[in-house]
């Protein structure tokens, strides 16, 4: 479903993105990690279309997201990290807004919207302004956003950035549910969350895979039986980084 | 594209902006048309010297502000992302976008209509050349806002947006102007004043408000406002590469 290969971005003399290649396939939750800075954002950002990648490939249920962007871009659902939102509308006009530039129409539109609606919560909230939202619900509105088409694909930025504990719980119980049909990648620092919804993870390290393996298998590789131990072991710390 | 059309004017009439601009513009255009340009006075019924010659003045000053949201918004707010990852090409954003500020002032010109039933009632004007200084005054407008929309897709600030796009349709406004090119000609050789000249809005917009409709002016103003659009489009890409 998600095919990666080779993928490669250069920023003037910074390799934010190096060779990297992994698949993510339908009914897997791939766990993205890595410290800031490692190039998870930016790997994000190229295979959902956003940037031209500077070597190599990504493909989206076969098809190339550099070749054919338009009917690529059809098949993913993406959550940008900050989860941008047009503050001036409300949240339905917003959902609205962004199934009619998916091409829905007419009834279709209507039940994508209040589908979306549904799977995310925001039902107390629909009619309300952007701009007047807590940061839950902006995130879980941008969230609605992604699964408006129902993509076979999705790729979410840290989608539990900045939500309190019952909000995390839900997303990744709602991650763990959309998994089961479609192919997920989601970047988190977060390691429990690895265990809690991952079928598998990678960690990356200035854009290079250090570790891929099941939850169980990384927890073996650590050693310790610690995902943070693991973490720390495979991974620069910012203050080395010469 | 009529998707992001509809979102982009409505957004300008769900926030003060699109008022604001309409209130000023007609403020503004009535107040000088009243006074120096003497409409009562001069008796004369034609609307190019009292109404229409202030038109290019005001623009340098307001065509930026609805313009310098477009895309330093976008930026700003890292909405673009959103737009970006969108199955839309940029170009059909870029047009839509475009369009919903062109609408903004359209209504804007639009609701001068007073004054044209006024000099109607007055006296026995020429329509057809109103209608023609209608257009150039449009064409202007649409420049100034293509321009704008270009200085936009550098910056993710408005206020610099704001700066660099009026400075540019001040030049664009004085550099034609024949008082100031008069003064030019002193100090300046002669092509350098051609150059500048050329990139006035006078001459073009003259003809027009004068009634004249000639080709050359029509292909002056699409071709600048499709330069700035394509270079915007170009603009965005570098951006992300």
């Amino acid at each position: 479903m998600i095919e990666v290969v080779n993928l490669t971005k250069q920023f003037g003399i910074k390799r934010a993105v190096d060779n990297l290649s992994f698949t993510v396939k339908k009914g897997e939750v791939l766990g993205f990690l890595g410290p800031n800075g490692a190039g998870k954002s930016t790997t994000m950002r190229m295979v959902t279309g956003f940037i031209p990648p500077t070597a190599g490939e990504a493909k989206i249920c076969g098809i190339s997201i550099v070749d054919s962007p338009a009917e690529a871009k059809k098949r993913i659902g993406y959550l940008p990290e900050s989860a941008p939102l047009y503050n001036d509308m409300t949240v339905t006009g917003f959902l609205k807004f962004c199934a009619e530039v998916r091409g829905l129409k007419g009834t279709a539109k209507k039940e994508a919207v209040e589908r979306a609606i549904e799977t995310c919560f925001l039902t107390s909230v629909a009619q309300q302004a952007i701009e007047t939202l807590s940061k839950g619900y902006r995130h879980r509105t941008c969230l609605a956003q992604a699964l408006l088409h129902d993509p076979e694909v999705l790729i979410l930025d840290e989608p539990t950035d900045g939500l309190d504990p019952n909000q995390k719980y839900e997303v990744r119980q709602l991650i763990k549910r959309l998994g089961e049909t479609k192919a997920i990648l989601f970047s988190t620092h977060i390691l429990e969350e690895v265990e809690a919804a991952c079928t598998r993870a990678v960690i990356v390290d200035r854009g290079i895979i250090v570790a891929d393996g099941t939850p169980a298998e990384l927890l073996a590789q650590s050693g310790t039986g610690s995902l943070t131990d693991l973490f720390r072991a495979v991974t620069t710390r910012d203050t080395e980084v010469s | 594209m009529f998707t992001i059309f509809k979102r982009e004017l409505k957004s300008y009439f769900t926030q003060p902006t699109a008022y604001a601009i309409i209130v000023i513009f007609l403020l503004f255009s009535m107040a000088l048309a009243f006074t120096f340009g003497k409409f009562i006075a001069v008796g004369d019924a034609s609307l190019e010297w009292s109404f229409l010659f202030w038109h290019p003045w005001i623009y340098m000053l307001l065509a930026p502000a609805v313009g310098m949201r477009l895309w330093a918004d976008e930026q700003r707010y890292g909405t673009i992302e959103l737009l970006g990852t969108f199955p839309i090409s940029t170009w059909k954003v870029i047009i839509g976008k475009y369009l919903a500020g062109a609408s903004v002032w359209l209504i804007a010109l639009l609701l001068t209509f007073p004054i044209v039933l006024t000099v109607n009632y007055l006296g026995s004007p020429d329509n057809g050349s109103i209608l023609s200084g209608y257009i150039g005054s449009f064409l202007v407008c649409c420049t100034f806002l293509a321009i704008t929309m270009l200085v936009s897709a550098f910056t993710r600030d408005q206020v610099v947006c704001l700066i660099v796009s009026v400075s540019i349709c001040v030049l664009m406004v004085l550099g034609g102007y024949d008082d100031v090119t008069l003064q030019l000609a002193k100090i300046v050789s002669p092509s350098v004043l051609e150059g500048i000249t050329a990139l006035g809005v006078w001459s073009h917009f003259s003809s027009l408000s004068r009634g004249l409709f000639r080709f050359q002016d029509l292909v002056w103003f699409t071709s600048l406002i499709s330069v700035s659009l394509l270079g915007t489009s170009a603009i965005l890409s570098a951006k992300r590469a």
